[in-house]
Formats: structure tokens, C-alpha cells, sequence
């Protein structure tokens, strides 16, 4: 039970990687992007096809699917995504749909439809036990990558000018830009982060999630419940959904497999319906 | 009659181009021949974006789930077919009737909240829907769906024929009485009181209208309209299964409405020629594809904006 | 002696470290012509927003006829006849007057729930509309989509709808804003044409309105009521005119 809980957190940490940028987005430029599970694919794919490709060693690929998600986020943000701002929901969720599609198409077509296998170097394969708990090396590396990210994450929003910059935009983004804060370069900026993290993500899923070009809609609801249940107003709001939800997954499949997701759903509309600001935002947030 | 009198006439008034329409799909029914399948398929799925625009373009709801209607109006009557009764008509209220009951229970869930937790509860309701479908395969086939769904003659009468003259006949003359039930509720007071909700929550909270009761009774309409259409899908096809509850059909659902345009009744069924006739030529010409190609329009269709679409030369315009 | 229509029993309204309103006993009485007055930020807008339910109080009561309505909804309120008009129009931008009015005269008259029949069968609500748009003057744009009208004709209609709902208690929150100098009085003969019964609490700052229109005054400073009275004694209070130094004289 108690692996079961390690593994759940792993998950959970897994998903808190995905979707931050999704969270800090919706937060931010009050835009809905359904389309924020194609950047993770796209990560997952950058690791897979260097490590099987080219022979890239695993852990130089993370970075390098980091950067490349960033680098296609930022080049997005720039000419797609900042006429849509303005935009009512509905079309934006219509527009991030019809990335996604082409996405998945896309990558259908170029690198094939089957699941994509990586194998991950032998010092993270297997697992020890610690005081009854089954501890997997991956899940493990997994929880200190994803840690290690959220306390970075934590540090650049409250010590740095960049953060505080991100916090008065998300507070009130013409109040900002009034006091002189480029908001135009803080919204590239975390939108490009954003998808690099979920581009990382994608690449450290790739093991325990799988990889094929339906996974954008396969999680996209998962990044989604995190972002709605989370709140969008804090860093841990989301952090905390997703720590729950990995666990009540990971637990849901084990303990009731015939119940599947149908578990982690019907919490999650019985939360929104109790606290339709999720249960960490406040109300007034988008 | 004043003039005050006159333009309240005629904001219910029959537009010409709403009887050419009308006339139009009368001689349809003559000049079907071998598109009455297909035919068929766009009735079915323009009272299904009928019942969409109902909460989508009057009330303001974004739903990503309304599929959750569709396939469970589907199952009903197929499950009602094969069970109890193969009369088409009695399964098609049945099914209604059923529709309307979840509509009413899950439109609580609807009332409050952003866009996004709405967003997020439609296409939870849907998702547990296709769950609930899924596990319970004793009752609906699961993966394999519910097959050999054999129907009665409509009317005691008429044999649904396999060219699918029947079918179209009985769908089209339902979304018929679907878009006249519709038209009268967009013209009554309810139906302002709808669009006053949408425009400006807080002013029609001001002139003393309740907000949630409104929101519940039109999400009810809506899912009993959207039951009745996958009711008939079921009948005409003598089929039911996941596909009428997977996300799939609640974006193309959309997609149809988008095209065709929200809030002024016919959307759906414009958009529902469009959007078969877009398909089916797409995906003659790259079968495995076609979504790709949605996508994009999708995103043209975004960034262009939807009210633009129609006049190409504001395209060019800035916004 | 006239009656008390209206009345707050110390409300309070605390938003963090901002007290928006504080502790206000108002009375209103029945046939009023009150006018509420004060610096900008002195928390008129809100206890307006209090009195129609649309803001909860932290802590008091407020009572219409003598029964306690704080815990009743917004649109309760209204259907009991406390109306209020928007400082900044808030209008049905896709509909066009006739249809805002036919649905607020329909929704007066309990009928906004009928689904089969059409709007404005009900002969009342034309005979209704006829008469409001004619004395607001907006007969000639009565089919015009409102987000398309000129300022002032929607204005005139934010004030309109109002009317239209038969109010009791009129809650005006500084319905001439906005409104060029010469059309300002035309608005405010409408308002003083209104049934004597129809009790009236203005929110305004052109003091020559407020002078002209006003039986009874009340200042409100920082969110608390720092004078009372008649409309003769306030114009003179010395402490008044010091709250307004820097105000000016005008709207």
C-alpha cells in the first residue's frame, strides 16, 4: 500500500511538471490551451527519437526536450497564440482543438502510430526496498527531478524581478503594464517556460505514461482537472491537485480496476461542484 | 397596430427564408434517392446542434460534453428496442423523456463557476458517462456496442428500408418539430430572458429574473433535444455504442455549430450540410487524415474569427 | 410622520483591510426625494450594491416595510420593488430597447417564464413599452441593436428599464454621468415626474441637481454617514462644504 502511495506521488509529481505552464497560462493570459498536451508530446518525442535515433544518452535528451518545446512554445506564443487572447473561451478552446488535431495528425504521419519504447539507462531501472516500501529507481528519480523543479519554480516566482514581475501581471495585467512591466515579453517568457516543463514532462513520462500521438487527448482531461481543481492563482494549489490525483489514480486502478477513471472523475466534478474556484483558488480567479 | 406592436410581431414572424428552407427540405424527401443515408446523417446531427446552440449560443454555456446526451439517448432506445419494444416512436419519447431526467440532474452541476470549471464538469459528466458505458458491458455490449437493434415499422407502416428512405423521412420530419418547438421557446420571454442571461447576467438579475432555474430548464431542453437525436441514430442505424459518448463527437458537435453560427437557430443545420459535405470530401481524398486538415481549418477559422468567416473582406482588416 | 420604506440597521462592510461602508443606519422614507452625497470613494456605489443584495454585508440588517430582506437575493429584491439603475450602463448589448423593455415590463409582470408565446403578446407589455419609449425618447431607435446607440439614448434606457420594472424604491446611482450639460435636466424632469408613492434615493454629484431635486440629503464620508438633514440645513452646513473643498461646484 505503501508503494502504491510512493508511486502515486511519483505520478502525481509527474503531472505537476505537465501542467504548471498550463495553470500559469490559464492564470496569466486567462487562455484556455487545450492544446498544452501536444508541447508535452512533443518533449516525449525529442527524447525518444534522439535516445533511439541517434544515441543520445537519456539524460542529456531532458534538457535538450526542454529547450526544443520552449523554443516551439515561444515561437507559437509569438505568432499564434497573442492574437487569441482577447478572445472569448470558447474560441479558444475551439483554436488550442484544432492545434492539438493537426498535432496528432502530424505526428501520426511522420513517425508512425505505434507506442513508442525507450528504454532508460540501467542505473535507474529496477528497485530497492526501503522499510517496506517498494521504492522504483525511475519513480524515484522521477519524484527528485520534479522536485528539485518545483522548489526552482518556488524560488523564481518569489526571489527573482522576473517572478514578482509574473505575480503583478497575473494580479492585474493593465496595472502592470502601467507600472512599466513589458507584459508582452513576461507572457513569452512563462508561456515558453510552461512548455518546456511540459515538454520535459512528456520526456520523463515517456516510461511510465507511454507515448504515442493520441497522448495529448489521452491526459489533456488529467491536466485539465489539475488546473480546475488546483486553482490558478497559487504554485502549490496545482501542486497539491496533482500529488491528489496521481495518488487517487494509482490507487483507483490497484484497489477498484473495474471502476477505472470513472473514480477520479466523479471526485472531480463533486469538487468543482462544492468549490467552483477549485479547492485552492479563490473566488474571482479565472 | 402601433409600431411598437408591429415590431414585436414581427420579431416572431416566419422569415421567407425560413420557408424556402422549409420547402426545401420537403422536396428532399422526393430527390433523396441514393443520399437518403447520408442524409439522414446530417438531420440527425443538426438537431443535435440544434439542441448545442440552445445552450451554447443562447444561454453562454461552454460545454465540451453534450455527447453525453447524444450517446445516452442512443442506448436508451436501442436498450428500449431490443427489450421492450421495437416501436420506433414510443422508444423515441422514452428516450427523450430519459434524456431530459439527466439533463435536469446534471444541469446543477452547470450553474456555477468559470468557463473553465464548466468546461471541465461537461466533460467530466461525459467522460463518466463513457466510463460507466464502458464497464457496464452486459447492458451495452461495452467496446463492441449494442448490435442487431431490430425496429418496428414507424407507424405501424413503414418498414425501415435499407436505401434509408424511412429513416430520413422519420428524422427529418423530427428535426422539423424540433427546430418549430425551438423557434417558439428562442421567441418567448423565456427564450429573451435566455439571451439577457447571456449578455449581461447581472443587469437581468436586476429586472428580478432568477438565473439558475432558467439555466437548468434550457440545459434540460437541450439534453432532451440532443437525446432525441441519438435516439435516432440508434434506430436508424440499429446501432448503439461509445462512439455517441466519446469527446470526439462533443468537439465535432461544436465544430458544426461553429461553422454554421451560434445563437440565431439554423447554425446547426447549416453547419451540419457544411461539415458532412466538408468531410466527406476531405476524407475521399486522405482518409486517415482528415482530422488534420479539421485542425487546421479550426485554427484559420479562429484566427480569421468566426463572425468574419462569412465576410472574407474583413479578413484582411485589423480587428 | 411619513413611513419608513427603506432602512439599514448598521451595516458594515469589510473587504480586508477596507471598510467600504460603515456601519450605516439610513432611513428612507416612503414618497422620498433623498439624495446621497460625498467625496469619491466614500462608499456610495456600495451601499447601493448592499440595499439590492448584490453585495453581502459583513455584519447589520436591512429591512423593506418593516421585514428584514438582508439574506433575500438580488433578483427577490427587485420583484419586491427595490430597483436601481448602473452607474455605468449595464444594458442587453445584442437585444434592442423595445426588446430590454418588453422583457423587463414582461418580467414585472411575472410572464418572463412563458416559453410558448411570443414576446410582447401579452397586450400590457406593448401598451407598457409604448409609453416608456415615448417618454424616453427612444422611440425612434426602438429596433436599433443597443450596443449600437449613442451614449445618451443609452442612458435614457438604463434609466428606462428601471422604470420599467414599477419600482417602489428607486436606487439612481448618478443616473446624468456621462450625459452632456443641456440634456441633464430633460433626465431629471423624467425622474421628477415619477408618482410622489415611488420613493427616490439618488446618488449624485452635480449639487445644482441634487439642490433642485432633493428633499432630504445625506452625506456619506469614508463609509460612514457624516451629516443628515434637510436639504436647506446641508446646503449651508459648513462642514459639508469643507468635506467638498477640491470637489468643485460641479458634476
Amino acid at each position: 500500500m505503501l508503494t502504491l502511495l510512493f508511486d502515486g506521488i511519483a505520478y502525481g509529481m509527474l503531472l505537476f511538471v505537465l501542467a504548471v505552464g498550463l495553470a500559469v497560462t490559464m492564470g496569466l493570459m486567462n487562455f484556455i490551451n487545450l492544446a498544452h498536451g501536444a508541447f508535452a508530446m512533443a518533449g516525449g518525442y525529442v527524447t525518444v527519437l534522439l535516445m533511439n535515433r541517434l544515441g543520445v544518452p537519456f539524460l542529456a535528451t531532458l534538457p535538450l526536450a526542454f529547450v526544443f518545446t520552449a523554443l516551439v512554445g515561444a515561437l507559437l506564443e509569438r505568432t499564434l497564440y497573442r492574437p487569441m487572447y482577447s478572445r472569448p473561451h470558447l474560441d479558444q478552446v475551439l483554436f488550442s482543438l484544432g492545434l492539438v488535431f493537426m498535432a496528432v495528425t502530424a505526428v501520426d504521419y511522420f513517425i508512425g502510430s505505434q507506442q513508442q519504447m525507450i528504454s532508460v539507462p540501467s542505473y535507474l531501472q529496477g528497485r530497492f526496498d526501503l522499510a517496506a516500501v517498494g521504492i522504483g529507481k525511475y519513480r524515484l528519480f522521477i519524484i527528485v527531478i520534479c522536485g528539485l523543479l518545483t522548489l526552482a519554480l518556488q524560488m523564481v516566482l518569489s526571489r527573482t524581478r522576473f517572478g514578482s514581475r509574473l505575480r503583478a501581471a497575473v494580479d492585474d495585467p493593465r496595472v502592470a503594464q502601467g507600472l512599466g512591466i513589458n507584459v508582452n515579453q513576461v507572457f513569452l517568457m512563462t508561456f515558453a517556460v510552461g512548455s518546456g516543463l511540459a515538454g520535459l514532462g512528456g520526456a520523463l513520462g515517456a516510461e511510465v505514461l507511454g507515448l504515442d500521438p493520441t497522448f495529448p487527448l489521452k491526459f489533456m482531461v488529467y491536466f485539465l482537472i489539475v488546473v480546475s481543481v488546483g486553482g490558478t492563482t497559487t504554485i502549490t494549489g496545482p501542486l497539491l491537485a496533482a500529488l491528489m490525483l496521481g495518488i487517487a489514480d494509482v490507487m483507483g486502478k490497484y484497489y477498484a480496476p473495474k471502476l477505472g477513471a470513472f473514480i477520479v472523475y466523479t471526485l472531480m466534478i463533486v469538487i468543482l461542484t462544492l468549490r467552483p474556484q477549485g479547492l485552492f483558488g479563490h473566488k474571482g480567479a479565472k | 397596430m402601433s409600431a411598437v406592436q408591429t415590431s414585436l410581431r414581427a420579431n416572431a414572424a416566419w422569415r421567407w427564408w425560413e420557408l424556402a428552407l422549409g420547402v426545401v427540405a420537403l422536396l428532399s424527401l422526393f430527390f433523396a434517392g441514393s443520399h437518403a443515408l447520408l442524409l439522414n446523417e446530417i438531420a440527425i446531427l443538426a438537431l443535435f446542434a440544434l439542441s448545442l446552440d440552445l445552450i451554447l449560443g443562447f444561454a453562454g454555456i461552454v460545454s465540451l460534453g453534450h455527447a453525453a446526451f447524444f450517446g445516452f439517448g442512443a442506448y436508451v432506445a436501442a436498450l428500449f428496442a431490443k427489450h421492450v419494444m421495437p416501436d420506433p416512436l414510443v422508444g423515441l419519447v422514452v428516450a427523450m423523456v430519459a434524456s431530459a431526467l439527466l439533463g435536469a440532474l446534471s444541469s446543477v452541476l452547470v450553474l456555477r463557476g468559470s468557463d473553465l470549471t464548466r468546461l471541465m464538469v461537461t466533460l467530466g459528466v461525459a467522460a463518466v458517462l463513457y466510463e460507466l458505458a464502458n464497464k457496464l458491458d452486459w447492458l451495452t455490449g461495452g467496446a463492441d456496442g449494442l448490435q442487431g437493434v431490430a425496429m418496428g415499422p414507424l407507424l405501424g407502416r413503414f418498414e425501415f428500408d435499407l436505401y434509408g428512405r424511412t429513416a430520413y423521412a422519420y428524422s427529418l420530419v423530427v428535426l422539423v418539430l424540433g427546430v418549430f418547438i425551438a423557434r417558439r421557446v428562442v421567441h418567448s420571454p423565456f427564450g429573451y430572458s435566455l439571451k439577457a442571461l447571456r449578455d449581461n447576467r447581472l443587469r437581468a438579475t436586476s429586472i428580478g429574473m432568477s438565473v439558475n432555474a432558467r439555466l437548468a430548464a434550457v440545459y434540460t431542453l437541450a439534453a432532451a433535444l440532443a437525446g432525441v437525436a441519438g435516439a435516432l441514430l440508434a434506430q436508424t442505424s440499429g446501432f448503439a455504442s461509445l462512439d455517441g459518448l466519446d469527446f470526439h463527437r462533443s468537439a465535432d458537435v461544436m465544430l458544426v455549430l461553429v461553422i454554421g453560427g451560434t445563437g440565431y437557430l439554423y447554425g446547426g443545420i447549416f453547419g451540419a450540410i457544411a461539415f458532412k459535405l466538408l468531410h466527406d470530401v476531405i476524407s475521399a481524398w486522405t482518409p486517415q487524415y482528415w482530422t488534420f486538415w479539421l485542425g487546421l481549418f479550426l485554427l484559420v477559422l479562429m484566427l480569421v474569427g468566426r463572425d468574419r468567416l462569412i465576410r472574407p473582406w474583413t479578413w484582411m482588416k485589423k480587428r | 410622520m411619513s413611513s419608513i420604506v427603506l432602512e439599514t440597521h448598521s451595516l458594515l462592510k469589510r473587504y480586508g483591510g477596507i471598510t467600504p461602508t460603515n456601519d450605516v443606519s439610513l432611513k428612507v422614507e416612503t414618497g422620498a426625494r433623498h439624495a446621497l452625497i460625498g467625496p469619491n470613494g466614500a462608499g456610495k456605489t456600495t451601499l447601493v450594491n448592499l440595499l439590492t443584495g448584490v453585495v453581502e454585508p459583513t455584519s447589520g440588517r436591512i429591512s423593506l416595510d418593516g421585514q428584514d430582506i438582508t439574506q433575500l437575493a438580488p433578483h427577490h429584491r427587485v420583484r419586491r420593488g427595490i430597483v436601481r439603475t448602473f452607474q455605468i450602463n449595464q444594458l442587453f448589448n445584442e437585444l434592442t430597447p423595445l426588446q430590454s423593455l418588453a422583457l423587463t415590463v414582461s418580467a414585472q409582470l411575472g410572464i418572463s417564464r412563458q416559453w410558448w408565446k411570443p414576446l410582447g403578446s401579452d397586450p400590457r407589455v406593448a401598451v407598457a413599452c409604448e409609453s416608456l419609449l415615448k417618454q424616453f425618447r427612444l422611440d425612434d431607435v426602438m429596433d436599433q441593436k443597443v450596443k449600437l446607440l449613442a451614449y445618451g439614448k443609452r442612458r435614457l434606457l438604463e434609466i428606462a428599464t428601471a422604470i420599467a420594472s414599477k419600482p417602489r424604491v428607486l436606487l439612481l446611482d448618478e443616473p446624468v454621468a456621462g450625459v452632456p450639460e443641456g440634456e441633464r435636466q430633460e433626465i431629471f424632469d423624467t425622474i421628477n415626474a415619477l408618482p410622489p408613492e415611488v420613493s427616490i434615493l439618488l446618488i449624485e454629484h452635480d449639487m445644482d441637481l441634487v439642490f433642485n431635486f432633493a428633499r432630504t440629503v445625506s452625506v456619506l464620508v469614508n463609509g460612514a454617514v457624516f451629516a443628515e438633514g434637510d436639504v436647506a440645513s446641508i446646503s449651508t452646513d459648513p462642514r459639508v462644504k469643507a468635506v467638498y473643498l477640491g470637489e468643485g461646484q460641479h458634476g
